[in-house]
């Protein structure tokens, strides 16, 4: 099951409200992810200060089979990087949902998350892949 | 998946251990088990790695003519091949094209077995037997035992120590590309002291019935199952070619660099062409190279010079054991020499890599 506590993109991206600062979201990719990728070696990310839009290519993810595009699951503009990816891109294998977070980033509207799948919709939709 | 995709005697042990199952070569195999390819590889470094490789071929030929056949089409002397040995060597087209990579096996004066890669055996046999039939026949005769016998790579250091606690005949003192004949809980095997790994191990054929039994003993005596993907990041950091990569029917063993498997001083399919390539030199040759951090080069990214395409990559990986990235690519000739450095394009990001001798990777000796 994923974490009820945030919403999902069809491209495996998970995104919540920031509790830290207003506006703010932290994002990443789902657990089924991970699974699917393997052992993931690599992360190409934005920059801090890049502007993202909403399922447009911010980024790839490297495992030792594949590569993949990483989608922004909001229009935003990045205000921090997961550093610790950089040398530890394992950790998105091992904690994808907490430890494993790829960017945070401030939106113009923070309600905009809201239009997106719920957990049980998630679920749902990695079920029937 | 196909429905006539085919399943090897351990489909449903692969689908037991949580395999992830992807086609291969006509076959349903496991691309790596829940560990992940990185464990499956240091397992095979480190310790022991057990790999279902029964969906590559197993191909008797006997007969009067039989070593007459092998040595018209094979680059490797097979007359010169005591009894008792094996030997890696390449199957060429009249354009000395590589149709495939073989290990053969003497068995007897006039009895071979013969290794085909999965998706190349129908295209081996195809052509083995339009030769028979030119030139070979009454006196050769193939037999393909594929589908009715599997076939258990163990590989790895601990292999060694392990193997004498598990078969009825002390296997460790067999040399490197030999074979010999023992039994395992009952089971007979046919054991040859070869692999794709780079590391020290065994090879074994074993009747189809028998090879759930071997692959259940090895694994439960500490072996830890490996799918296709760690075999490929191990046999890349050996710097072992995989046809469809590094060779292929448009593509000679002296481009790639397997001169030495080639024997001048006999005549067989192709040799006219190897010889002039060997000594007119030949345009493009394989290289390896590495470059530094975790993004691979993947096969088809192109390899530059001063803003000129001079290469491909034809294989790339993250090498876990090295902790570098590393490729294999071919290049013009000018562009071969150890240290060279090379621009790569990575999906439009420019990284320099250093042309390297192969392989990465050599095994430390056993002391």
């Amino acid at each position: 099951m994923s974490p009820d506590d945030r919403r999902y993109t069809n491209e495996h991206e998970w995104v919540m409200a920031d509790s830290a600062a207003p506006s703010s979201v932290v994002a990443g990719i789902t657990d089924y992810a991970q699974d699917e990728l393997g052992d993931i070696v690599f992360f190409e990310l934005p920059k801090v200060g890049d502007t993202v839009t909403h399922l447009v290519k911010m980024g790839e993810v490297e495992s030792v089979k594949a590569v993949s595009d990483l989608f922004s699951p909001v229009d935003g503009v990045v205000t921090e990087i997961n550093e610790k990816l950089l040398d530890h891109p394992e950790l998105v294998n091992s904690d994808p949902f907490g430890d494993g977070w790829l960017i945070k980033a401030t939106v113009t509207e923070i309600t905009a998350i809201d239009g997106l799948m719920s957990a049980a919709d998630y679920d749902t939709f990695t079920a029937g892949i | 998946m196909t429905s006539d995709t085919l399943r090897t005697g351990l489909y449903d042990t692969h689908i037991f251990l949580g395999g992830r199952m992807v086609e291969f070569g006509g076959w349903d195999m496991p691309m790596q088990y829940p560990a992940g390819i990185l464990a499956e590889v240091k397992a095979v470094r480190t310790a022991t790695g057990v790999f279902d490789v029964s969906h590559m071929g197993r191909l008797y030929l006997s007969g009067p003519k039989a070593t007459e056949f092998l040595d018209w089409v094979l680059t490797g002397s097979v007359s010169s091949l005591r009894v008792g040995r094996a030997r890696y060597c390449l199957i060429c087209n009249e354009k000395g094209g590589v149709i495939d990579d073989t290990i053969f096996y003497r068995l007897a004066e006039d009895r071979y077995l013969l290794i085909p890669n999965a998706g190349n055996r129908l295209a081996v046999v195809a052509w083995f037997q339009s030769w028979i039939d030119e030139k070979f026949s009454p006196g050769c005769a193939m037999d393909d035992v594929t589908t009715t016998t599997g076939l258990i790579a163990f590989q790895g250091p601990a292999t060694i120590d392990m193997i004498d606690k598990l078969a009825d005949t002390p296997l460790s003192e067999m040399r490197p590309f030999s074979w010999a004949e023992s039994v395992i809980q009952g089971a007979p095997i046919f054991v040859g002291r070869t692999g794709y790994t780079g590391e020290d191990g065994f090879e074994m054929l074993v009747q189809g019935d028998d090879v759930v039994k071997v692959w259940s003993v090895l694994t439960a005596s500490g072996a830890v199952p490996c799918g296709l993907g760690a075999r490929d990041v191990l046999r890349l950091e050996a710097g072992l070619p995989l046809h469809g990569h590094e060779i292929d029917e448009q593509t000679t063993p002296i481009e790639a660099g397997l001169d030495r498997f080639v024997r001048t001083d006999k005549e067989f399919v192709g040799s006219d062409v190897l010889k002039s390539h060997q000594e007119s030199g030949v345009q493009r040759k394989l290289v390896g190279f590495t470059l530094p951090g975790r993004s691979a080069p993947r096969a088809g990214y192109t390899l530059s010079h001063g803003g000129e395409a001079v290469g491909a990559v034809t294989s790339g990986s993250y090498s876990p054991t090295l902790d570098t990235s590393i490729g294999m690519g071919y290049v013009l000739g000018r562009y071969v020499e150890s240290g060279t450095t090379l621009d790569l394009d990575i999906r439009g990001r420019t990284v320099p890599v250093t042309v390297t001798e192969l392989p990465f990777y050599t095994r430390p000796r056993r002391p």
